[in-house]
């Protein structure tokens, strides 16, 4: 018979279902995290392929901040109810009685909200293994990481202990009360996800995509004014601006881009002729280089 | 073509028309290598000059480059483009890499993964994990210091694991002024050790990953250099990626997709040859055959489907299929074992223990297996095989390993997903160990169990009594034989047929060829076990005697058993207690270190987490722990 050279995005795909099979297959109560994003678009993808014809067999988590854009809200609801899945919504209840938000609270916001918010939710329904979308090009101690990271029952990262991966066997044995988050984009790039969006026709958040939208510039960053809850300055006036985000987050902390890229095949030629790398628009990884080692430990994603 | 020259060509492409170069990127194969070499050969300035060179960098990540090089960085002024890839923040502090991290970057022809692996021989492992997945390895070599211990053990570990493509790149040329003579020289003596541990061929080439020479164009400080550059190496070296397609069908069978009653699928990966419905198959281990109705995929039904994807298969007959077994070609199927030899890699701190039980995972398949004493260990910087008892972390040996059931698998040689296997803790859960079959040494096929008439349930009716195994554990001195011996004469005056094993008394025939190491500890409750198993077999109320100290040993015999046949009896006596009666004077010559690997004092015990029987003697006399025993197994 002839010989069928597979791409790199095939590979990557069947890599990915390989995983998540496993997961299930291991797993006492495996849950997929759900931030909206492009990743997490691409992820919930691959688990409908994964397990088709069943629909994917865990639900959705969402660890909410409250304070993510009205847009991704909306696909959020919608995404879950197509794949025929259920969706946990996760809000802190201590950081919402305290009302910490990203404005007057800086980092505070977001270790309460997503840090502890996750940990929280992790523990309320006893889920064991968590999927993720982080790939190992975002950021360098995610490049280190394994697909099967281990978590102690305090939900924190030994970096120096990790367990040896070879080949495609992972290891999904664990203690009580140890846990595993399971990344099976680990080895895909920021392009190899637009791609597949392409290729695939898989639906993501239209803030992606570039439109008038009501803005300000603070600190060098445009940020976007996505409800009334945004406390504008003395003198402060939103300007519409033709903008689009490379990454979503908690819309007061996560700056735009100015562009025209209003399709696909434009999104991507204006990240491969970009200059500046994808983080750069997240106030989160500023404080200091090492800092997403830092809060992996501690328990973040 | 130079590489500035094809940046310039790519960005004009994607500025021009993003939808041929969409297509032109969708159709580009992926190349997965690994770059090993010893701390400061300069692995991690090279990586950060392919990013660099390939356009991975982005402005806010140079700015950042350029501050922390003038910070933290060790060129002085200059770039430090290992600052690029040193991620975690405990690296940075001693300069080094630790951890194997993987980078990603793409030109005109290809997409590369790069496994960046430590140089630290302690980090060994981490090398292996880079090594799996990888389809070529770049060794590095430091010009001024020529081949190293480490890369020999890094050559030696990559040719292990199947490596097929080496790369001797030897770096830092410009610190010995570009040297010929030098490099040659290296050329040479790396040629004469790679024949010796079997790499048919390599390619050469001198380079500076801090300057640039021979990165992506020939340079110019090299000028009787005129082999490939690097970069156009890992451009257009050829892969054999469609091999695992030529051989025949196997999947191993992943999870069971059970939508509803009308529709059953396996789904799995598909680790050689391709698959069509219509095609005959037989699953194994059972045997069983059937035919492949359909490969259903979210995209539809396909027509076929090769080694490397994803699938669901259907099969025309309701047969027994379920995670762990292998659907394969009915006319060529997978050979069955239980005993095989293979190279084991040991990647654990604590060492092997030959004879214990550990989980063994294959494929999608999970095992208890027992690593047997060491043939030989291989000595990685000689290449010599030495005698070993065991195997410390980093070593690798070859040995006998005997599953608890027949597995179907491959020689590592013929294929990596169906003859490579890890071996996990089972207290721990750790991945401490990996092997790489080379053959099956038995063929389950051929050793049947012998039927007798006679059976076990013949001998216990006899006897009018249930078989069991009164197991008791404890501190040397805790009161097991009194305890044991009590018993066994309760037993007796009710008239029951009973055997004590006694820990010292075996020791004088069976075992007297056993020490207290703690292989030998293993090896010795072992025996016992399957001695114990005979006699349960007979019919007989057996009471053992043993210190017995290790969890995973006891767990061991347990399974031996039939289900609820094995009872754990925990004589707890606390150390200080046990010490102060020390009726055989054995603690006062341990404490005196004239008893070496003596339970308590300079060797573990693992008390039980949830015996069936617990008896605390500081509380209970030994006639009263006698009949509570007697009271539980006789109702």
């Amino acid at each position: 018979m002839t010989k069928r050279h597979l791409t790199h995005l095939e590979r990557l795909e069947s890599e990915a279902i390989h995983i998540m099979r496993e997961v299930v297959a291991e797993a006492d109560n495996p849950v997929m995290l759900y931030s909206v994003g492009k990743d997490s678009a691409v992820m919930l993808h691959l688990a409908k392929k994964a397990f088709y014809p069943s629909p994917p067999p865990f639900p959705l988590m969402h660890v909410d901040t409250t304070w993510k854009f009205q847009e991704m809200y909306k696909l959020r609801n919608k995404a879950a109810e197509d794949a025929g899945m259920q969706l946990i919504v996760h809000q802190n209840p201590e950081a919402k009685e305290k009302g910490i938000n990203p404005f007057d609270h800086g980092s505070l916001h977001t270790d309460m909200w997503k840090t502890e918010g996750l940990k929280q939710a992790l523990d309320l329904h006893k889920f064991d293994v968590a999927f993720g979308g982080a790939r190992r090009d975002e950021e360098k101690s995610r490049a280190k990481e394994r697909v099967f990271s281990f978590r102690t029952a305090q939900h924190r990262w030994d970096p120096k202990g990790q367990r040896p991966e070879l080949w495609s066997q992972y290891n999904a044995r664990k203690s009580k009360g140890e846990s595993i988050r399971v990344f099976p984009l680990s080895n895909w790039t920021e392009l190899d996800i637009w791609q597949y969006i392409h290729l695939e026709g898989i639906e993501i958040v239209p803030l992606y995509f570039s439109a008038p939208r009501p803005t300000v510039e603070r600190d060098g960053l445009i940020l976007m004014v996505d409800d009334d809850r945004f406390p504008l300055e003395a003198g402060e006036e939103p300007v519409m601006r033709s903008i689009r985000f490379r990454t979503l987050g908690c819309y007061p902390l996560t700056g735009a881009v100015e562009s025209e890229a209003q399709t696909l095949p434009e999104v991507i030629q204006e990240m491969l002729l970009t200059t500046t790398s994808e983080r750069q628009g997240r106030a989160i990884d500023k404080d200091q280089s090492a800092s997403m080692e830092v809060k992996k430990q501690q328990g973040y994603f | 073509m130079d590489m500035t020259d094809q940046i310039y060509k790519t960005d004009a492409l994607i500025a021009e028309d993003i939808d041929a170069y969409l297509e032109t990127h969708q159709n580009k194969t992926l190349l997965r290598f690994i770059t090993c070499g010893s701390v400061d050969d300069g692995k991690s300035t090279l990586i950060g000059r392919l990013l660099y060179d390939s356009k991975m960098i982005f402005e806010d990540q140079l700015d950042q480059l350029e501050a922390d090089s003038k910070k933290v960085g060790t060129q002085g002024q200059e770039i430090d483009f290992a600052l690029l890839v040193d991620g975690l923040a405990a690296e940075r502090e001693q300069g080094i890499t630790i951890d194997v991290a993987y980078r990603f970057f793409a030109t005109e022809k290809r997409k590369f993964i790069v496994a960046d692996t430590p140089g630290h021989e302690q980090y060994t492992r981490n090398m292996v994990t880079g090594a799996s997945t990888a389809d070529l390895a770049v060794i590095l070599i430091d010009a001024r210091k020529g081949i190293l211990t480490q890369t020999r053990r890094h050559s030696y570990l990559a040719h292990l694991i199947g490596i097929k493509n080496i790369v001797l790149a030897v770096n830092k040329m410009d610190l010995v002024d570009y040297d010929q003579a030098t490099y040659d020289q290296i050329v040479t003596d790396y040629t004469a050790f790679a024949q010796e541990i079997g790499i048919e061929s390599f390619v050469a080439m001198p380079i500076s990953g801090f300057k640039g020479d021979n990165i992506t164009g020939l340079s110019e400080n090299t000028p009787w250099y005129q082999g490939p550059t690097l970069m156009g190496h890992l451009e257009t070296v050829e892969l054999n990626q469609t091999a695992d397609q030529s051989g025949a069908f196997r999947m191993p069978v992943q999870w069971v997709n059970r939508p509803n009653l009308d529709f059953r699928g396996f789904a799995g990966k598909i680790a050689s040859g391709s698959v069509a419905p219509g095609d005959e198959v037989r699953i194994l281990p059972s045997g069983k055959t059937s035919t492949v109705s359909r490969i259903v995929t979210f995209d539809g039904d396909k027509d076929t489907a090769v080694a490397g994807q994803s699938v669901t298969l259907t099969l025309a007959d309701e047969v027994d299929c379920s995670r762990g077994q292998i659907i394969t070609a009915a006319k060529d199927p997978l050979e069955v074992a239980d005993q095989f030899e293979a190279t084991i890699i040991w990647m654990d701190e604590e060492a092997l223990i030959p004879g214990r039980g550990y989980y063994l995972k294959i494929g999608a398949q999970t095992v208890s297996a027992a690593i047997a004493q060491p043939k030989y260990q291989v000595n990685v910087n000689t290449m010599e095989h030495t005698a070993v008892k065991t195997l410390d972390l980093n070593a690798i040996g070859v040995a006998t390993v005997t599953t608890d059931r027949a597995i179907p698998f491959a020689s590592y040689a013929d294929n990596r997903d169906l003859g490579g296997f890890i071996l996990i803790d089972k207290m721990t859960n750790a991945t401490v160990g990996a092997g790489l079959i080379h053959f099956a040494l038995r063929r389950a096929q051929n050793i049947h169990w012998q039927a007798t008439d006679i059976d076990r349930n013949h001998h216990s009716n006899l006897k009018n009594q249930k078989p069991v195994v009164l197991w008791m554990t404890g501190l040397s001195g805790s009161g097991k034989s009194t305890i044991a011996n009590a018993v066994e004469k309760r037993l007796a005056r009710m008239n029951r047929h009973t055997f004590l094993l006694d820990g010292d008394n075996v020791r004088h025939g069976l075992n007297k060829d056993l020490g207290f190491t703690d292989a030998d500890r293993v090896e010795n409750v072992r025996r016992v076990g399957e001695v114990a198993k005979l006699m349960t077999d007979a019919g007989l109320i057996v009471i053992t005697a043993f210190i017995s100290p290790f969890r995973s040993e006891r767990d061991m015999v347990r399974e031996m058993m039939e289900p609820g046949e094995f009872v754990e009896v925990f004589i707890d006596t606390p150390l200080s207690v046990a010490e102060e009666r020390d009726v055989k004077g054995l603690y006062a010559k341990a404490r005196a270190g004239d008893l070496k690997n003596f339970t308590g004092i300079d060797s573990p015990y693992e008390a039980p987490e949830t015996p069936e029987i617990h008896i605390d003697t500081t509380q209970l006399t030994i006639d009263q722990a006698a009949d509570l025993i007697v009271q539980k197994i006789i109702k």
